[in-house]
């Protein structure tokens, strides 16, 4: 059992803050790393990004976006409610040093664990600037919080509505042609971190993302998060989420995550018609 | 002849049969196949054992359970005294005796065997173990005065929990860590339900509770913990991992959508009980035709699954002969009875595809050249011979590695090319004082009994050297 300790909603209506009491995972955590979750005794296991690490207190943080049956349930939890299982550190942390520039860039509530390895890029003397995007201003996360810890912000908003025009690649692309990134760091939807890649690319600047495919145990043992990074088969869960983006075979990775689209929303539909009042309570 | 040997009514050569869920209608269900014997039945076949004076039967057990005294209980209907007896070595009665293989152990060396069939021990030793959850009570077991002695035990499957129990009750406090959030192991994400209900399990292990034995759940070791910070604070650690890293054949197509692994089809199915689904959140997808790859019992296990989640056809791919087939012969049995389809002699080169999930299987017929290192026909491939096996899930069987949580984790632990532990077979020692290991992580993919008798053993050694025996030596690599 782990307590929620306090719960913040961080973008309405669906986006919110949890912080977990978890001593032991905490003194161990690693930017880069991510728990899994069991909510209850039904409950599916998910892997969830750690969005902060707080040994002194004791304590992990977890953004959450209601996108699902599970992820659902889990914003209806409130402070002083326990979650079932919580099962971490897993996954390599993201490898820190000091490299001179790097861009850190993120997308929808992917910025949320772009936070502590950014803190750490930082602290290990690098420049650091991120790159985050949204569809429009009011969507955007995490900005103060990555300005807290970062050289610069740079926002991009489809609509315009803040920073630049366009996509986080627009931005990204900016920032590159000054010929001094050392290393871009993406978290966020893979469709987002190809593109990022293929910008990347070009410009010959190596770049780490996180990839995110459907996992059960997160040990190794069951080989449901199977991704391709050059050719090679690899598991997310012991070998990652960290790979190199300009290996990682994306349409394979998004074909994977789509495996049970079916059920998932069956799920989330049948849990939906149950609970009316999901998503008006905070 | 004298008189009382005369009174003895002649021994019935066949065992007695144990009565089993229609092949048809259990194919449709989850509920356990073999139902198990009545007391009559029992009854009539503990009568088949003879009682020998030195009974081959319990050397032929890896943890030695003193089948000749628990089936003279049931014989005279003490039957609270038969399980007693059995749990004196087996913390897993209910377990083993439904999948423990007996006919190559203990019922292989039974005597009465050499002229008629075996005494069926596993069955009755299942009887007195659910006897016991049916009508017993559960006999708190004799705990020695505590050592002061503290033990960090790795994984809570069969071999863990038997070196959990052993040392517990030698009077040692002991911790277990578990990486899911359910302590069993295989047993409870492997083997599936219809061959051990999971409230077997559970079961069994809660006697673990009763010997003060601590389990600590969603703990993985190399991860929240490594076994070096483990030592600080125990005077011993057993690493019991299993060898949870599962095999591919790394052909074309195998990570298209609908191929699973072995461990994540039966992990969703056992383990998050999938088979549920939406009643409980974790899905699984079952197509019309499911081929299975591989023909041991995680094979039978899998492809058993398959049909009862729904599948039209569902199809064992083994690329050698049904005669070396290593599952039990009660799997395969039961499984063509069920109308499992056999493609022996058969193996896959690819996986088709159609936008992005598999579609059929492309295999090539083998035929059986010289013996290979394993003794048995090496499988060679028939030219020309390529065919299609339609599957819309392919669940890939062929057995597990090492997984390298743990081994790569821990400073000055010796390990094999394959990278298991290398530890001694007798003793369960490793390259480090102290630490421990056995089970599948020492031996690759093995039985439950095996991964047992390793805890059993390491437990003993153990003992010895919290108890200050002399140092023990450690393994040292050949």
């Amino acid at each position: 059992m782990a307590k929620i300790l306090e719960k913040r909603l961080i973008r309405p209506p669906d986006v919110f803050y949890f912080k977990i009491d978890a001593p032991q995972i905490s003194r161990k955590a690693q930017p880069g790393q991510f728990v899994i979750i069991r909510l209850h005794d039904h409950g599916e296991r998910i892997p969830l990004s750690l969005a902060d690490i707080d040994p002194d207190e004791g304590t992990i943080s977890l953004i959450v976006m209601a996108v699902g049956k599970t992820s659902a349930e889990f914003v209806r939890m409130k402070a002083g409610d326990e979650i079932s299982d919580l099962c971490g550190p897993l996954g390599q942390p993201t490898h820190i040093e000091k490299l001179g520039k790097v861009i850190v860039i993120g997308g929808g509530f992917g910025v949320a664990p772009l936070f502590p390895i950014a803190r750490a890029f930082k602290a290990a003397g690098n420049k650091v600037v991120c790159v985050m995007g949204a569809r429009s201003a009011d969507l955007l996360i995490y900005e103060k919080e990555m300005g807290e810890v970062c050289d610069e912000v740079l926002v991009t908003t489809d609509d315009g509505s803040k920073g630049v025009k366009g996509v986080v690649t627009v931005a990204l692309e900016q920032e590159l042609e000054k010929g001094d990134t050392n290393l871009v760091v993406a978290v966020g939807p893979a469709i987002m971190m190809k593109f990022v890649c293929l910008t990347t690319k070009n410009f010959g600047v190596k770049t780490m993302v996180s990839l995110n495919p459907i996992m059960v145990d997160g040990s190794g043992m069951c080989g449901a998060c199977r991704v391709s990074v050059g050719g090679e088969t690899r598991f997310a869960c012991t070998d990652g989420p960290d790979f190199d983006g300009h290996l990682v075979d994306w349409d394979l990775l998004m074909s994977r995550q789509k495996m049970y689209l079916g059920e998932e929303k069956e799920s989330f539909e049948a849990w939906k018609a149950r609970h009316p009042d999901i998503l008006t309570e905070a | 002849m004298t008189d009382e040997e005369r009174k003895k009514p002649k021994l019935i050569p066949n065992r007695t049969p144990i009565p089993e869920q229609d092949p048809k209608e259990r194919g449709k269900n989850f509920n356990e196949v073999s139902l198990g014997y009545s007391v009559e039945q029992a009854l009539l076949e503990a009568e088949r054992c003879i009682g020998c004076a030195r009974p081959p039967c319990v050397k032929g057990c890896p943890v030695n359970v003193p089948i000749k005294d628990f089936i003279a209980y049931i014989q005279a209907q003490d039957f609270q005294s038969a399980i007693n007896k059995i749990k004196e070595t087996n913390i897993l009665p209910a377990v083993c005796g439904r999948v423990c293989p007996q006919e190559d152990q203990c019922e292989k060396a039974c005597v009465v065997g050499k002229k008629f069939e075996p005494v069926a021990i596993g069955r009755l030793e299942r009887f007195a173990a659910d006897w016991e959850r049916e009508h017993g009570h559960r006999l708190k077991p004799k705990i020695a005065p505590s050592t002061g002695k503290k033990v960090a035990i790795i994984g809570s499957g069969p071999s863990g929990v038997t070196c959990a129990s052993d040392l517990a009750q030698l009077g040692h406090q002991v911790t277990i860590f578990e990486a899911l959030h359910e302590p069993g192991g295989v047993l409870l994400y492997g083997i599936p339900e219809f061959r051990l209900p999971k409230k077997m399990v559970a079961g069994e292990i809660a006697g673990l509770a009763d010997m003060g034995v601590v389990i600590r759940t969603n703990s993985v070791v190399g991860k929240l913990m490594t076994v070096d910070e483990l030592m600080e604070e125990y005077d011993a650690c057993y690493i019991a991992t299993g060898a949870g890293l599962p095999n591919f054949m790394g052909i074309e197509g195998e990570n298209l959508n609908g191929v699973y692994s072995a461990n994540e089809f039966l992990t969703r199915t056992n383990l998050m009980k999938a088979y549920t689904f939406p009643e409980y959140d974790t899905p699984i997808k079952v197509g019309d035709r499911v081929a299975v790859v591989g023909g041991g019992n995680v094979a039978m296990d899998s492809v058993r699954t398959a049909l009862r989640l729904g599948a039209k056809e569902a199809t064992i791919i083994y690329r050698r002969s049904e005669t070396e087939l290593p599952a039990r012969g009660e799997e395969v049995h039961h499984a063509k009875e069920e109308g499992i389809r056999f493609e022996m002699l058969t193996s896959p080169i690819r996986i088709v595809g159609e936008d992005g999930w598999a579609k059929a299987i492309e295999c090539v017929k083998m035929e059986l050249g010289e013996p290979d290192d394993s003794g048995r026909r090496r499988p060679v491939p028939i030219a020309g011979s390529e065919f299609e096996v339609p599957a819309d899930i392919v669940i890939m069987a062929i057995g597990t590695g090492a997984n390298p949580l743990v081994p790569r984790s821990t400073r000055d632990l010796e390990l094999t090319q394959r990278g298991y532990i290398i530890a001694d077979e007798e003793t369960g020692r490793t390259s480090r004082p102290g630490v421990y290991a056995g089970g599948d992580i020492v031996t690759g993919s093995a039985t439950v009994i095996l991964a047992m008798g390793a805890g059993r053993k390491a437990a003993n050694d153990i003992h010895k050297y919290l108890m200050g025996e002399p140092e023990p030596e450690t393994v040292q690599k050949a």
